[in-house]
């Protein structure tokens, strides 16, 4: 895992790791991302914030390789990925937990596990590795469970464990609380802030600002597609113009 | 995993029956019983494949008939042009690719074009009618490829298998066909068990996700495609060589849904299942077909309506489900064993 990679003092690059450079995306008439610059460095832990339809599950989509930009280059880790199917930026690093989990409803929890891991954990290691995955997002015991039978807080916890499995570089969650109440929720946003202290650089999509407020360092509002502004939580929460487009003022 | 104790399972103890009784079977019966099960044999290898493609990686398709007819078919163009020692082994290898690349070919172009789930299965349909009624048209003296005459509906005479000029008979090509099914039924579930097999079992869920996770999905759906078609392809290599014979019949709309009804009714998730329910249905087939042959497909196809109803898991795999609860005392994986120690580990989060 990262904080085994951090014992081995390897230097960190001064390159950030992921770097969106003036990105579009169309969808026929629609502009959902328009000239987005957006720079994530290494080891940090930034919230993309926004009202619906401001483009922000677009970018992770864009990001993923799920969708191609109209215009635009998405670098990371240092190479260009724009042309790279979804599955080689999963080999390089890239991770994500969607919007709608994306759990398999129909294996055990332990097979959503080795799924997700198997790129990435050698066959001897793999069981060790799901427990030890599966007892940081609170699943221990577990394992031989449908995953249709678990809650649906739990199912997003299995989900953040299925991308903390790959070893990611770079870490993708999109509303990792839809759904949750008020102490899963702050649960959750403790896991994200310790992956984060332990050196996984995590871009979270969230509407809970409570949420945001707990784990963010830097937050970008994200509006009709384009960066609307970026700071602090602080910064933002007093800044009147992200408070009036979440009112449709702007 | 704990892969060890999970070998003690209804679906394993009941391969290790039935290849008990397939190798004691033929010490006591007579011939045509024999030959009789060994073209049971050969038809399992399609639902084989079936299950592979259907069961193993979500994709339904109605073309596995159409690779049978390819095999078949080749191999006998080939046995027919090249004479000698050994050559309806290199027919079989001939056939078995045939089949393989063309599901290749098409797979690629389905997968990589964006054909997915009920739009498999038309694509495939229209493939086993098109060679179907290609075939027909085949009668006249013009459709020859070197020695072979493709005779339309009046069917190819193929060469049996031979080791050297004897072709094999009675319970030497029993074995021989029983060989072939327990090898491609133990290589498909080794590779259902592989991180391919459970890559495939994880894309026929979600797609996208899985390919989040670094599968090439397209490649894999491509890949298990050839590898269904070449394994419906041998059986119909096996069925023209047991029968000296093949005719576009074996590529008709009744031929593409059986192997499907034999494998929804036995289980399409489970390689066991539809191998043994192939088995069993093939000769409840054959005995209505005597008795009463004009209720054989209405029979099936309510078998096959009661278990997508009720069963949808299908038959054989329930009974594998009940004998590993009640007699093996395996947990069934539905069950919450410790929902408190789950809250407790949930409240620990993070």
């Amino acid at each position: 895992m990262r904080g085994e990679r951090a014992d081995v003092a390897e230097p960190i690059p001064e390159t950030p790791l992921l770097v969106l450079k003036g990105v579009s995306k169309r969808f026929g008439g629609l502009r959902a991302v328009s000239d987005l610059d957006l720079t994530v460095g290494r080891g940090e832990l930034r919230c993309l914030i926004g009202p619906n339809g401001a483009g922000k599950s677009t970018v992770f989509k864009l990001i993923v390789g799920f969708e191609r930009p109209t215009t635009g280059a998405i670098t990371f880790d240092g190479a260009e990925i724009d042309a790279w199917p979804t599955w080689r930026r999963a080999r390089q690093g890239l991770s994500i937990k969607m919007q709608i989990p994306g759990v398999y409803p129909e294996l055990t929890v332990e097979d959503n596990m080795r799924v997700a891991a198997q790129h990435h954990v050698r066959g001897e290691q793999m069981e060790e590795a799901i427990e030890r995955l599966l007892a940081r997002v609170g699943l221990s015991g577990t394992g031989h469970m449908l995953t249709k039978n678990l809650s649906h807080g739990e199912q997003q916890w299995l989900e953040i464990g299925m991308a903390l499995s790959v070893n990611p570089k770079l870490l993708l969650l999109d509303e990792p609380t839809a759904g949750m109440g008020p102490g899963e929720t702050e649960a959750t946003g403790q896991l994200i802030a310790s992956l984060n202290a332990d050196g996984v650089t995590i871009l979270v999509i969230e509407h809970d600002m409570a949420l945001v407020r707990q784990i963010a360092r830097t937050v970008t509002v994200l509006h009709l597609g384009r960066i609307f502004a970026e700071g602090t939580i602080a910064e933002i929460e007093v800044n009147p113009a992200v408070t009036d487009i979440y009112l449709g003022k702007t | 995993m704990r892969r060890g104790a999970a070998l003690l399972r209804a679906e394993n103890v009941a391969f290790v029956v039935f290849l008990a009784f397939m190798l004691v079977y033929p010490l006591t019966t007579d011939e045509f019983s024999i030959l009789n099960t060994a073209y049971f044999m050969a038809i399992t290898l399609m639902a084989l494949s079936l299950a592979m493609i259907w069961g193993k990686a979500g994709i339904l398709s109605f073309g596995q008939t159409a690779f049978f007819g390819i095999g078949g078919y080749l191999y006998g163009i080939y046995t027919l042009n090249v004479l000698g020692a050994g050559a309806t082994w290199v027919g079989i290898l001939v056939g078995v690719l045939a089949g393989a690349l063309t599901a290749a070919v098409l797979g690629y172009f389905m997968f990589y074009g964006g054909v997915n789930d009920v739009f498999v299965g038309l694509t495939t349909l229209a493939l086993t009618l098109v060679l179907q009624t290609f075939m027909a048209q085949t009668a006249g003296p013009e459709w020859t490829v070197g020695e072979a005459r493709l005779n339309g509906y009046n069917g190819m005479y193929t060469p049996q298998i031979s080791v050297g000029d004897i072709p094999l008979f009675g319970r030497p090509l029993y074995f021989l066909y029983l060989g072939i099914l327990v090898g491609v039924y133990l290589l498909l579930r080794w590779l259902a068990g592989t991180r391919w097999g459970y890559g495939l079992l994880a894309l026929q869920e979600n797609r996208p996700r899985t390919e989040t996770f670094g599968y090439n999905v397209r490649l894999m759906q491509v890949q298990v495609f050839a590898l269904a078609g070449g394994v419906a392809a041998l059986s119909g290599v096996l069925y023209a060589s047991w029968g000296s014979y093949i005719d576009p019949s074996s590529m008709g709309l009744t031929a593409a849904i059986t192997p499907v009804i034999y494998v929804a009714i036995g289980g399409r998730r489970s390689l066991t299942a539809a191998m043994i329910s192939s088995m069993v249905l093939l000769k409840l087939s054959q005995s209505l077909a005597s008795e009463a042959p004009q209720y054989a497909l209405v029979i099936f196809g309510v078998l096959a309506l009661l278990a997508v109803l009720f069963v949808p898991e299908g038959f054989v795999v329930a009974i594998f489900n009940a004998l590993d609860r009640w007699i093996f005392r395996r947990p069934s994986a539905g069950e919450r064993v410790a929902p408190s120690e789950v809250a407790a580990d949930a409240r620990r989060a993070g």
